[in-house]
């Protein structure tokens, strides 16, 4: 009877999460869907196969200044938070002082601070400070929110190194940076790299601290929101947004691909959990 | 001053860019917030006087009350449907799934390390008028004229929101429930506890802790959401975050607008506290 009870549970199970997966992949799968789709309006039925609407994108000159501004944006904001984030995981990982706690948690604050309260903190303090915005003020606003991903990440990467090595290599007379360049930071290239695309792709993505912190050069998401207004310009919106899932997925798997080649090369289990929060 | 030990010390250092970075960034511009909400602005003259009328303007205006009980009704009502969604699914990777876990989770994160901003213009275009939605239904002659209840209004605000949080729903969740030891429940199955009973009185308290992690991680953000009551709420949807981004840019009333941005935090904060300890209460020791 148990048994029967628990087949029937399972097989809803089943069904539910395959039904709970189509729903969230829903509006993901209609971007390729009417980016290559011969008609200006975005409904069914569909009318024929295109790559028009790529053909434009290549010869917008405003959508490739955005693209220079966000590509410039979010390889500063990666290198930046996730140099912060390797000291702070570092610290947080082998050592402990008293309110250690407390002083993380308050760097962690911005994961679940709503963006806009950080956007309008920042946009009161530069105001107050008389500064212009500029990309390099996005810059400030993504480093602060991404720096707390980069902690996570590379938290689980030092937690998973032996410090017996970096004794073992100080014992036999490297100096401290030796040590570091040839002992800890092989053993933490993977968490450094899966760190540096996820914060490269958050920044990328982010939106409202661009809006309220950018001067006159626009970032990509900041371009697209300008762009929604037009009807007429939603099929070449769906053909840009299906460019940049497409380059989000393979950076994810890149950063997927070195974060379990990190945990295999500590030799512990392939946690499915670490890294994805 | 106690003195510090060397170890101490060399985690402080070691920590001191990172938190110096947060301290200037962060903590700083959040003071400035609040001591902004205590002054007055007219047109571009600040007016440095403590004042608490912004306080009384954001606590007793009708505008102001209506729009921050809708953007509280719309994240408890998202918050509440996010988990009870998520947690079948925790539950079915956590029990269910042997092998091949961390292909599941990688296949729930996928959409949404796509552009936010693009996902919820994305449901405006599938619930539009004309939409996709409309259409396919129209098409297959299923309706005859387009469905208007499903766009710019609050239902569509919450669809939405339930959509881009639900990630950040499961994971907490299933995170907890894999650290359920699962002799636990072979013992209450031993003892003769039937499947619901085991899972009222053992899997579900001690998963506790995530489900309270996964509701302040959907509500804390999505009572400040703007992006999204902009794009499908229609005025009828309009948020919080809209009002404060109004009185920063086109109302220039920077003051209000930190009074409203810090209410909204204090009202929020509460909220999340008084779900911590109700979690707390529930969870943790099985019963």
């Amino acid at each position: 009877m148990r048994g029967i009870g628990k087949f029937i549970s399972s097989k809803w199970l089943v069904v539910y999460a395959v039904a709970y997966m189509l729903f969230l992949y829903a509006p993901v799968i209609l971007l390729p869907l009417f980016a290559f789709n011969d008609a200006t309006i975005v409904a069914f039925p569909l009318s024929g196969f295109t790559t028009k609407w790529f053909d434009l994108l290549w010869t917008t000159d405003a959508l490739h200044g955005a693209v220079r501004n966000s590509a410039f944006v979010a390889l500063s904001t990666a290198t930046i938070s996730t140099l912060l984030g390797a000291c702070a995981a570092r610290s947080a990982a082998n050592y402990s002082f008293p309110g250690q706690k407390g002083v993380m948690g308050f760097i962690m604050l911005p994961l679940v601070l709503p963006e806009i309260i950080v956007a309008v903190a920042l946009l009161v303090m530069l105001m107050q400070l008389g500064m212009s915005l500029s990309l390099w003020t996005v810059i400030a606003g993504h480093v602060l929110i991404c720096t707390p991903f980069s902690i996570a990440i590379l938290s689980s990467a030092f937690a998973g190194m032996e410090s017996s090595l970096e004794e073992a290599s100080l014992d036999l007379g490297e100096t401290r940076w030796g040590t570091f360049r040839r002992v800890t930071l092989p053993l933490i290239m993977p968490g450094v790299i899966s760190s540096l695309l996820i914060t490269f792709t958050i920044s990328l993505d982010e939106f409202i601290i661009s809006f309220f912190l950018t001067g006159t050069d626009v970032t990509l998401p900041v371009y697209i929101w300008s762009q929604l207004r037009f009807p007429s310009k939603l099929p070449s919106v769906m053909a840009l947004g299906t460019i940049l899932l497409a380059v989000s997925v393979a950076l994810l798997i890149v950063a997927e691909v070195f974060r379990r080649r990190a945990t295999r090369r500590q030799g512990m289990d392939a946690g499915s959990t670490q890294g994805l929060v | 001053m106690p003195r510090l030990s060397q170890e101490s010390r060399q985690g402080l250092t070691l920590l001191s860019p990172t938190l110096a970075y947060a301290l200037v960034m962060l903590a700083a511009p959040l003071a400035m917030v609040v001591m902004f909400s205590f002054w007055t602005q007219d047109y571009l003259d600040l007016d440095k006087t403590f004042t608490l009328a912004n306080y009384r303007e954001a606590w007793t205006q009708p505008i102001f009350q209506v729009l921050m009980w809708r953007s509280l009704k719309i994240s408890l009502i998202v918050t509440t449907t996010t988990v009870i969604l998520a947690f079948p699914i925790a539950y079915y990777l956590s029990f269910h799934v042997r092998s091949r876990k961390a292909l599941w989770l990688f296949l729930i994160t996928v959409p949404f390390w796509t552009s936010y901003l693009l996902r919820v213009f994305l449901w405006k275009v599938i619930l539009g008028y004309n939409g996709v939605l409309n259409s396919a239904l129209m098409n297959l002659g299923i309706i005859d004229e387009p469905l208007t209840f499903i766009l710019y209004n609050a239902n569509a605000v919450v669809l939405t929101l339930a959509h881009a949080w639900a990630p950040f729903a499961i994971l907490p969740i299933f995170i907890a429930l894999e650290k359920i030891d699962r002799s636990l429940l072979e013992a209450a199955e031993d003892l003769g506890d039937g499947p619901l009973r085991r899972f009222w009185r053992i899997t579900l308290p001690l998963a506790m802790p995530g489900v309270v992690a996964a509701t302040l991680i959907v509500l804390i953000p999505t009572v400040g959401d703007y992006i999204t009551p902009k794009l499908v709420g229609g005025t009828d949807g309009l948020m919080v975050a809209n009002m404060i981004q109004i009185q920063f840019g086109k109302a220039n009333n920077a003051p209000l607008g930190a009074a409203l941005a810090v209410s909204s935090m204090i009202v929020v904060a509460t909220i999340s506290i008084g779900i911590y300890f109700a979690g707390k209460k529930f969870g943790g020791k099985v019963k």
